[in-house]
């Protein structure tokens, strides 16, 4: 029987449920305690650093002018459109956002750095602050950055031939404008890491709260010009990161710096306050949409205005590219479209830096299709589903007007499957029962591609400098018959060691509990790019599989030989080398063994059991239908998510228990963006919710059971078979909420446009309307 | 005034003396002074709810209280939880089978907290079980796995704390 | 987020506490629950310099259940209220309300005094006072003054205790049997402070109102009693017209402040719609009470 498939509870959780996880901050002990003096104005020159004097022992104060020799950050995107912003460790000459490091206090515990840190005051000659994208997009508009007049750090523009021509032909126009306002990932662990100095050698061994460690370990180095063969990045058990801990912040070079300065080991745990104020944010675009329709729906061309606030700077690595060309090369998501055109900006702003947040742009772009699609039904008096039927692809593979090639899915057919579930005919009764007494029901379908899994050529389409995408992994089974795979991945939380040791317990004939995995200790895996952008199943998991493979292999030669049988009559199982069709055996772990204590035995192998597999998929689309039900109260505003179906087509699923857990998580912070979630700035640019009491990240309260539903396209592009799901849920439950509200507030002619829609917004514009018809 | 005070704590039945600032609160002294970094601080101002302690057998934010308060009082942390021969704790073992978890950060305040509410009350509803749930946050789960593995638990403490049936 | 460093003073009793307070009446702070003032300190919002711990002042703790009154000690813990303190209407309303404060852990340790001694406008223990004429001890070395709901609560987080007193005991006139009773907030999350409330009281003969009391809460600088609106409630019958109408007087009586969970015209109006809630569901009970 296979292990792939079954719903194994996690081999990670027995620690975790005892207390015996090891985040970043369960290694400070000992160690100095960082804090960081930030800038409390959102824009101006820094004339000066006033230090008070320093008594206490241990206690050190540094700024800028002691970081002499350390770089900046500086994320770079080879194209002729990308404006360069170099973001300096601490503040030098001026601030941009508030929030920015601007000198580091050390003291022996996080309340005397602290106290020490609240003494030292920056002299800030304040400029004009911009926020919007009207203060940034403004005639004349003051510059954040010198480097960057007009403040687009980047654009993508393309204008297909017969756009226009479309248009004129069109049967109805539809168009939109959308916004998501500013949110957080917000991991219930803020970052944080631990600088820890070893005097023998000179290293440093960075424990970090962090996605990707190798990429951490390449930028330090770069920063602060030393060799990576002095560091050691050490991504412990990491509490959530949900993108936000992808990117190299100052912060940790200022940690790295410290450590090898004071030959001390040193350590930074962010707060909350900081995480909210210091860490990336996300979201905050405005899409501004217009599509063209024939008189039976089929969609002509599509032509939008893209607007993405890239906040202070460019995170490194993925640049600040990352939302604006994500929504300019996907925003036609899983329709066909013949003729695009679409202009996509990154604007930059004196806000805090943005950064990938799961979902990256594709939240607002399904919301931005998904409206279209149910406002131009309505305009041509169709069904909300039979419009998406007459535009979603259905010939595979597929290439989207940006060249993307889908591989196999299910879009038409998961969309079909979500609806029966949904008993539509019964909700449209319900609904009208609902009204007829005074209560306001909406049904809203979301159908949306999730690009996943994608190795270095999509990266390097994108023209980054740094071009992610590969895994290499190392598999080895010990003289005990245990197995270690090393991988380059970082899971913080996915349960991708669990689905990994189903994996190879499978090609290897033993027990996922007999496979450990090891992750994100730049001394002890290969190379790698970590867990983001729903790639580790597919990529990590591909180059396990294979890893595995080579290794089994090996086993069957090598059984072969003592079974006195040809390599491909061994089968591996239950933790015996068995010839197939006869009833001699041997144990796995005595072929191991022996591989290792008696290689002299087998004249054509080399001794021991390690194999190494390297993985650089194109990438796969997964893809899913969303429906949810809510209830809008137009008195209160208040909107209630009743239900909510998704149907998901992964490909073959490895842990449909862990890939349900990814699906419902991700639906919960898409619900969090829809209606609850959203970081504000007054107009000085001080940030107004620093606190989880001001953020309204959802409670158990607020999200229903999420009703999950699986296809199983199997398409060719992955060896694994599988496709990526991490961010599904999130990139589509938000144009499924917005629908349903949008639905729910028909007989008001009213439209939603804004995320998150708080009951002050749907409120205010229900009174809107009626004013408008008073 | 960075006077330092030296005081007992009794955590998960053992004896732990330390000497702490009053500015210290319960979840540092547990993590720094007692060693016992189970217990997480996800905002340290009484929201997300992972350093849920119990003190006296009430569930509590051991953020929002001073060790210098506790003197006395017997503390319960997720590292009492499991029987001493590694036995997991229903709750626990619920939140296991029901994948209840996935980064683990905050599971350990809602072990806590779902213990304390089901030893005042061991019959909750399934309403009273979301109100109370929605104490804390995950930011990984959708809660749904949570709400399940604690309706689970609480099933599975009700069955062991009333005597089996005569057949 | 650590809080800046002071000095803990631990009293024995109440005599000690009071004197705790009159010698540290300039930087000192009282810490009863700490549920609000502690997340303050973690913040450096609030720093006092020394801060007495009342919390284990046993005399303090626990509800009186007085024929004519509830008095309760200031150290009452919000979790005591999840079951009635005592039959009848003024029990029940309590249990409504506390369900609305903040969420579990919190109700286990924070204080009923530690709320109001906080006045912040949006807290449901200061509206139970101000809507239902609840008296304050406030204590101090050798004296001790009773001081009305309406006179404690000077504003934002601000009241008429004196930096030498102590808030001791809270009495709340019982309610009469036969008084419905509603309790209405809307927030963005549960256990968030609301956005607004409403608490009522009705007391109907047949269908008729013989007497009303109407709060608003989360709605202006302090929680409201609304007169006005109690009387002209009277004599009216107990119908959606008449509570719709009580609605459109608070909205014309309130002038809330916005802040980024709602703008002030949404908070007037929402204050308005909840107090229609809270009559409905106070006649509803009222009716329930008098068919018994």
């Amino acid at each position: 029987m296979s292990w792939v498939g079954r719903r194994l509870p996690r081999l990670e959780d027995p620690a975790l449920l005892t207390g015996q996880g090891r985040f970043v901050a369960d290694r400070a002990e000992g160690a100095l305690a960082m804090a960081f003096v930030r800038s409390p104005l959102a824009a101006g020159t820094l004339t000066e650093i006033e230090v008070p004097p320093i008594e206490a022992p241990d206690s050190f104060v540094f700024t800028a002018a002691d970081l002499a020799g350390v770089g900046a950050i500086e994320a770079i995107l080879n194209r002729p459109d990308y404006k360069r912003v170099p973001q300096p460790i601490l503040a030098r000459n001026r601030v941009v956002f508030a929030g920015q490091p601007v000198a580091i206090a050390l003291a022996r515990s996080r309340a005397a750095a602290e106290d020490l840190a609240e003494q030292v005051f920056a002299d800030i000659e304040p400029d004009e602050p911009i926020l919007t994208f009207a203060d940034a997009l403004a005639d004349g508009a003051r510059a954040v950055h010198p480097e960057a007049p007009g403040n687009v750090l980047v654009e993508g523009q393309l204008r297909g031939e017969g756009v226009d021509a479309a248009f004129e032909g069109a049967a109805a126009i539809v168009d939109v404008e959308l916004r998501s306002e500013r949110q957080s990932a917000m991991p219930l662990e803020a970052r944080g890491g631990v600088a820890a100095f070893d005097a023998g050698s000179g290293r440093v061994t960075l424990y970090a709260s962090v996605q990707m460690p190798h990429m951490l370990r390449t930028g330090l180095a770069d920063v602060l010009g030393i060799p990576e063969s002095d560091l050691r990045v050490v991504a412990p058990d990491v509490g959530g990161g949900f993108g936000q801990k992808m990117s190299l912040f100052p912060e940790y070079v200022a940690l790295v710096w410290a450590a090898r300065h004071l030959k001390r080991n040193v350590a930074w745990i962010e707060d909350r306050r900081e995480n909210f104020l210091g860490a990336s944010h996300a979201r905050d675009q405005r899409f501004r949409a217009k599509a063209a329709f024939d008189s039976d729906g089929r969609i002509l061309a599509l032509d939008a205005d893209l607007l993405s606030n890239v906040g202070a700077f460019s995170c490194y690595p993925v640049t600040c590219g990352v939302e604006p060309l994500m929504a300019f090369a996907e925003l036609p998501g899983p329709y066909r479209i013949a003729h695009y055109a679409v202009r996509s900006r990154g604007v930059t702003t004196n806000t805090a830096m943005m950064a990938p947040y799961r979902g990256v742009s594709r939240p607002m772009l399904t919301l931005t299709m998904e409206q279209l699609m149910d406002r131009a039904a309505r305009q041509l008096g169709l069904d909300p589903l039979d419009i998406r039927r007459r535009n979603l692809i259905c010939e595979f593979p597929h290439t989207s007007p940006t060249g993307l090639v889908h591989d196999a899915g299910s879009y038409v057919e998961a969309m079909d499957a979500a609806a029966r579930v949904a008993d539509l005919e019964d909700f449209r009764q319900r609904q009208t029962r609902a009204r007829a007494a005074g209560r306001y029901l909406g049904v809203g379908v979301s159908v949306f591609s999730e690009r996943s899994g994608y190795g270095t050529p999509a990266f390097a389409a994108r023209m980054m400098e740094i071009v992610p995408g590969y895994e290499t992994v190392d598999c080895e089974m010990d003289p005990s018959g245990r197995v270690t795979l090393a991988i380059g991945a970082s899971p913080h939380g996915q349960g991708l060691k669990t689905a990994l040791a189903q994996l190879a317990a499978d090609r290897l004939g033993v027990t996922p509990e007999d496979v450990r995995v090891v992750s994100g200790d730049t001394d002890a895996t290969p190379y790698g790019w970590g867990t983001f952008a729903s790639r580790s199943m597919v990529i990590a998991g591909g180059a396990s599989q294979m890893a595995s493979d080579k290794v089994a292999d090996k086993l069957r030669i090598a059984a072969a030989q003592v079974l006195e049988c040809a390599p491909d009559d061994i089968e591996l199982g239950d933790g015996l080398a068995k010839v197939q069709g006869a009833n001699r055996t041997m144990r796995i772990a005595e072929i191991a063994r022996a591989l290792h204590h008696k290689s002299h035995l087998f004249a054509d192998l080399t001794a021991g059991l390690k194999e190494q597999a390297f993985y650089d998929p194109a990438g796969t689309f997964s893809n899913a239908c969303h429906i949810a039900e809510v209830e809008v109260e137009p008195a209160t505003g208040g909107v209630r998510v009743d239900r909510f179906i998704v149907v998901e087509d992964a490909g073959r699923l490895i842990n449909p228990l862990i890939a349900d857990g990814q699906i419902a998580g991700g639906v919960a912070q898409g619900i969090a963006n829809a209606l609850y979630e959203e970081l504000v700035y007054d107009e000085h640019g001080t940030l107004l919710t620093t606190s989880l009491a001001d953020y309204a990240v959802p409670t158990a309260f607020e999200i229903p059971p999420i009703d999950i539903h699986h296809m199983e396209t199997i398409s060719p592009a992955t060896v694994t078979k599988a496709k990526g799901l991490g961010e599904g849920g999130t990139i589509g439950a938000p144009a499924a909420v917005i629908g349903a509200i949008n639905d729910a507030l028909t007989p008001f002619a009213v439209a939603i446009n804004t995320m998150p829609a708080t009951p002050d917004r749907v409120w205010q514009a229900l009174r809107d309307a009626r004013d408008k018809a008073a | 005034m960075s006077d330092r005070h030296d005081i007992t704590l009794r955590v998960n039945g053992a004896t732990h003396h330390v000497n702490v600032e009053p500015r210290y609160s319960l979840a540092d002294t547990l993590r720094d002074a007692c060693g016992l970094t189970g217990t997480h601080l996800g905002c340290e101002h009484g929201v997300c709810g992972a350093c849920t302690v119990l003190i006296d057998g009430r569930a509590t934010r051991s953020c929002l209280v001073f060790a210098v308060q506790v003197e006395g009082s017997e503390i319960e942390t997720v590292e009492g939880l499991a029987e001493p021969d590694g036995t997991l704790h229903p709750l626990q073992q619920a939140f296991w089978e029901h994948h209840g978890l996935q980064c683990g950060f905050c599971t350990p305040g809602f072990l806590m907290l779902a213990l304390g509410a089901l030893r005042e009350n061991p019959d909750m509803d399934d309403e009273e079980l979301r109100d109370l749930i929605a104490s804390n946050l995950c930011r990984c789960t959708g809660y749904q796995n949570i709400l399940t593995a604690v309706r689970a638990a609480a099933d599975m403490m009700r069955a062991k704390a009333q005597p089996a049936p005569n057949p | 987020m650590k809080p800046a460093a002071f000095a803990y003073l631990k009293p024995e009793n109440l005599a000690e506490a009071l004197q705790f307070v009159a010698d540290n009446a300039d930087d000192g702070k009282l810490l009863a629950g700490g549920q609000s003032l502690v997340p303050a300190m973690n913040f450096r919002l609030a720093r006092p310099e020394t801060l007495i711990d009342i919390s284990g002042l046993e005399a303090l703790d626990g509800v009186n259940d007085r024929p004519e009154a509830l008095s309760i000690g200031a150290l009452t813990r919000h979790a005591t209220f999840h079951k009635p303190v005592s039959d009848g209407a003024l029990g029940r309303l309590l249990v409504k309300v506390v369900g609305h404060i903040a969420h579990y852990p919190i109700r286990q340790r924070g204080t009923f005094g530690g709320s109001l001694c906080h006045a912040d406008p949006a807290a449901e223990w200061c509206l139970v006072a101000t809507a239902l004429d609840a008296t304050m001890r406030l204590e101090s070395s050798g004296d001790a003054r009773d001081v009305p709901a309406e006179a404690f609560f000077r504003g934002s987080f601000t009241t008429a205790l004196e930096p030498n007193e102590i808030l001791t005991r809270i009495t709340i006139p019982k309610l009469p049997d036969a008084t419905g009773t509603g309790f209405v907030e809307f927030a963005r999350r549960k256990g968030d402070f609301a956005l607004a409330m409403a608490l009522t009281t009705l007391h109907l003969e047949g269908n008729t109102i013989r007497s009303a009391r109407v709060g608003l809460g989360g709605v202006a600088d302090r929680a409201l009693r609304m007169t006005e609106i109690e009387a002209a409630l009277v004599g009216k019958p107990a119908t959606p017209e008449t509570f719709v109408t009580a609605g459109q007087m608070a909205r014309d009586q309130i002038s809330p402040r916005g802040d980024i969970h709602g703008s002030a015209e949404y908070r007037r109006d929402l204050g308005g719609a909840l107090l229609e809630r809270a009559l409905a569901e106070a006649a509803e009970e009222a009716r329930g009470a008098v068919s018994t």
